[in-house]
């Protein structure tokens, strides 16, 4: 089917709405959650389809995340097509399960709509919850607008079930920038996403074998279990480029795979965010251009695996990098520079590259902010030659972290 | 239970002793599929697969989870009461052997009052035994029994029973542990049989919301030909440091559990 | 339109094990005692076949008989037998 033959219909729906929108055409079979500000209303939006009798599939109200997400295991185990949804202390609740499924090799999708994490309480979304999962063995991809959101989990469910992967798939959304404001999305016609997916595939199921699942086994056969889900991550790689194409030609939206460049190929400054507050950063370029600074954006998409080449090929004729995190990891530095400074290490090219970190706590970042602070760095590394690694943008201004010396 | 099941069973292991037992990758003893799973999680893994099982059409399959009683009576008791008060149709097997054995001998909530163990090592555990079973009753589920592994014709007839239910079927089997009792391995059947014959451990069945006693039981309780809790206890090293007010705690716990059920039973 | 499943292999090594006999190795080794089964006694009631925790002993119209490959020697089956048919004896080495 080409795109032009697709029948396709606008909606204004939250971010939420389009989670649930997308698990319903992918005719998820089982659906077990438990409620969580701010990830409840895809759930609820899904109850609805099913007590309508617009979606066949059953769904599984369990007393925790932790059993939501062992009931999808023992659903996807059994060969459904399964799906959750959880954000915040719910995804920590439930990270010894996100463990055990990947290692198990079986496919499944889940939401997993950002909060950030307390104490406080507070309902506000960093990418706190999200890359705390970072060495979990999932692919991991974060949207950065609704189309986009209803877009990803779609196709996690096509990356998660194909043979060269095998991996449980999660798609990250902020709560309420995305999950709660209402956006145009483009919903295509109810049979052509199961079109698109084809049958579920998976490499055993307790159903249809005699097998067990997860017994004792040697140290040595522990460690080439590990070593294929990395093989896996590495195969994800062609996976994920060949599904966001395919889905290009059918329903008309292609990303560009693992991250997506904005005017990059000129830019002496990259700048590199995920999420939702990339659209923010979008602007900030166009405004710098307009002040004559060449600038680019490099957009995460996905955090597993890795967009090592596109990074290395992004930042190649850069002179800096300015990696946006909006979490970190305590002690060390923000998880998406971790990764690119390690990429770009053994691509033959010396990088200056720094950190500013961010957004905490739901702090809104705006597209003159991200100027501000964008025009500040470049500023002080034209005139210095030099720039701090890690840098704080709190309340309009650029500060230094001082444990670290210059 | 392969036998049990007619070829259509289906297990879910949490962690415990089994999990060591069935034998190491890439091969297992066991002639059915078994999912091994996370301490926490038995019921609700148990509850997914058997929802999947129905959209798939192969409702003639059965979920049987098979879980000791630490994944059952603390770290997996919420899961066990999540998939208990959704009626999820499946079989739960609590094999209580009243401690963690494959840990080394620590205290769980299923461990008597009065017995030693590696976290109770001087004075015997203080407080009385959790009662899992009544809890499951207290969830209105639809089958709900007590076994002992010295009456198998019992067990084996609680399972053919619990078989036939739909909905959540609950059996706690009272399985002795020579290591973490401490008496000889032959004397395993011997010590299971005089949990019964001493009170501390009643065999019944409820079902249809009605309480019955198991025969080995209802007699014993008819005749009130109980023996002396005594005689449960010394032959078994875990109970050395019992002492009157212990012993006395234990005969509470019996007679209360007694008077209980047989205000329930029909 | 409903979803079917289709089981496809992958090359990379999976958590997953298939029935045969001595998972656990041949755990008869960990044994002390033998017990040695006197047929001539044994009424065929199947209790040391019912209660062996092993599921190592087949009572069949001869008598019963012991795998002694996997028999652990624990004794349970001499204690519950009503005609005192089975002895313990120890292994040698």
């Amino acid at each position: 089917m080409s795109t032009l033959e697709l029948k396709k219909e606008k909606k204004v729906m939250t971010g939420n709405h389009a989670v649930a929108y997308a698990v319903k055409l992918s005719k998820a079979q089982i659906i077990s959650a438990y409620p969580i500000t701010p990830q409840t209303s895809i759930v609820e939006k899904l109850s609805e389809f099913i007590e309508k009798g617009e979606m066949n599939a059953r769904i599984i109200k369990v007393e925790s995340e932790h059993s939501a997400l062992a009931a999808v295991y023992g659903a996807a185990i059994a060969g459904a097509r399964a799906f959750t949804a959880t954000s915040s202390h719910g995804l920590l609740y439930m990270h010894e399960w996100v463990h055990w499924f990947s290692r198990a090799r079986i496919p499944a999708v889940m939401a997993v709509v950002s909060r950030t994490i307390g104490p406080p309480w507070n309902i506000w979304p960093d990418h706190s919850d999200f890359m705390d999962q970072r060495d979990s063995g999932w692919i991991m991809s974060y949207a950065m607008d609704n189309q986009e959101v209803f877009d990803l989990v779609i196709q996690a469910f096509k990356v998660s079930e194909d043979p060269s992967v095998y991996l449980p798939a999660m798609v990250g959304l902020e709560g309420f920038i995305l999950g709660g404001t209402s956006m145009p999305v483009e919903i295509p016609e109810e049979n052509s996403v199961l079109d698109f997916l084809g049958e579920r595939r998976q490499p055993y199921s307790v159903a249809d074998e005699i097998i067990s699942v997860g017994n004792l086994t040697s140290p040595e056969e522990t460690e080439q279990i590990q070593m294929g889900i990395q093989n896996a991550m590495g195969r994800a790689r062609e996976v994920i480029k060949k599904v966001d194409e395919e889905f290009g030609r059918v329903f008309g939206r292609s990303y560009g795979g693992l991250a997506s460049c904005y005017k990059c190929g000129d830019a002496k400054y990259v700048v590199v965010t995920m999420g939702a507050w990339s659209g923010d950063a979008l602007g900030a370029i166009d405004l710098l251009r307009d002040n004559g600074i060449d600038a680019g954006l490099l957009r995460i998409r996905y955090v597993r695996p890795f967009p090592i080449e596109e990074v290395r090929e992004a930042l190649s004729n850069a002179r800096l990098g300015i990696v946006f995190d909006r979490s970190l990891s305590f002690g060390g530095f923000g998880q998406l520079y971790s990764d690119i400074a390690s990429s770009i290490i053994g691509s033959g090219t010396k990088k200056n590259l720094v950190n500013v970190i961010s957004g905490l706590g739901g702090v809104n970042i705006s597209s003159d902010d991200f100027v501000q602070a964008i025009k500040s760095i470049i500023e002080s590394y034209e005139s210095e030659g030099y720039v701090h690694p890690f840098l704080w943008y709190h309340q309009g201004e650029v500060m230094k972290y001082q444990h670290i010396k210059t | 239970m392969s036998s049990a099941t007619d070829g259509k069973g289906i297990l879910v292991v949490p962690a415990c002793c089994t999990s060591v037992v069935v034998g190491t990758a890439p091969k297992t003893s066991m002639r059915m599929p078994i999912v091994h799973v996370p301490f926490a999680s038995a019921a609700a893994v148990a509850s997914g697969l058997r929802e999947a099982l129905l959209v798939r059409g192969l409702e003639d399959k059965q979920v049987i989870v098979w879980a000791g009683d630490g994944g059952t009576a603390d770290i997996g008791m919420a899961s066990l009461s999540g998939a208990a008060e959704k009626n999820a149709d499946i079989i739960y097997i609590m094999y209580d052997n009243e401690a963690y054995m494959n840990t080394g001998i620590q205290r769980s909530s299923s461990t008597p009052r009065g017995a030693w163990t590696t976290t109770t090592p001087i004075m015997g555990k203080t407080e009385p035994k959790k009662d899992v079973s009544r809890i499951m009753i207290s969830h209105d589920v639809p089958y709900v029994a007590t076994a002992s592994i010295a009456y198998p014709h019992d067990f084996y007839n609680k399972l053919q029973t619990s078989l036939k239910i739909r909905g959540f079927r609950f059996i706690q089997l009272h399985s002795p542990c020579p290591v973490g009792w401490r008496f000889d391995d032959s004397l395993t059947v011997d010590v299971a049989r005089m949990a019964v014959e001493t009170g501390m451990w009643i065999l019944y069945e409820y079902k249809n919301g009605v309480i019955e006693i198991s025969n080995p039981s209802r007699y014993l309780i008819q005749q009130n030909k109980f023996k002396p809790i005594e005689e449960y206890i010394k032959i078994q090293g875990r109970f050395a440091s019992v002492d009157e007010n212990t012993l006395k705690g234990l005969y509470e716990y019996r007679n209360r559990n007694i008077e209980f059920l047989n205000k329930l039973a029909k | 339109m409903v979803i079917t499943m289709k089981l496809v292999k992958t090359e990379d090594k999976l958590p997953i094990s298939y029935p045969s006999e001595g998972a656990a190795g041949k755990t008869g080794t960990w044994r002390l005692e033998r017990p040695i089964v006197n047929n001539e006694m044994c009424t065929r009631c199947y209790l040391c076949e019912i209660y062996c925790p092993g599921n190592v002993i087949t009572v069949d119209k001869e008598g019963a008989h012991i795998d002694y490959n996997y028999c652990k020697g624990c004794g349970i089956c001499v204690k519950v037998c009503p005609k005192n048919a089975i002895k313990m004896e120890p292994e040698e080495e």
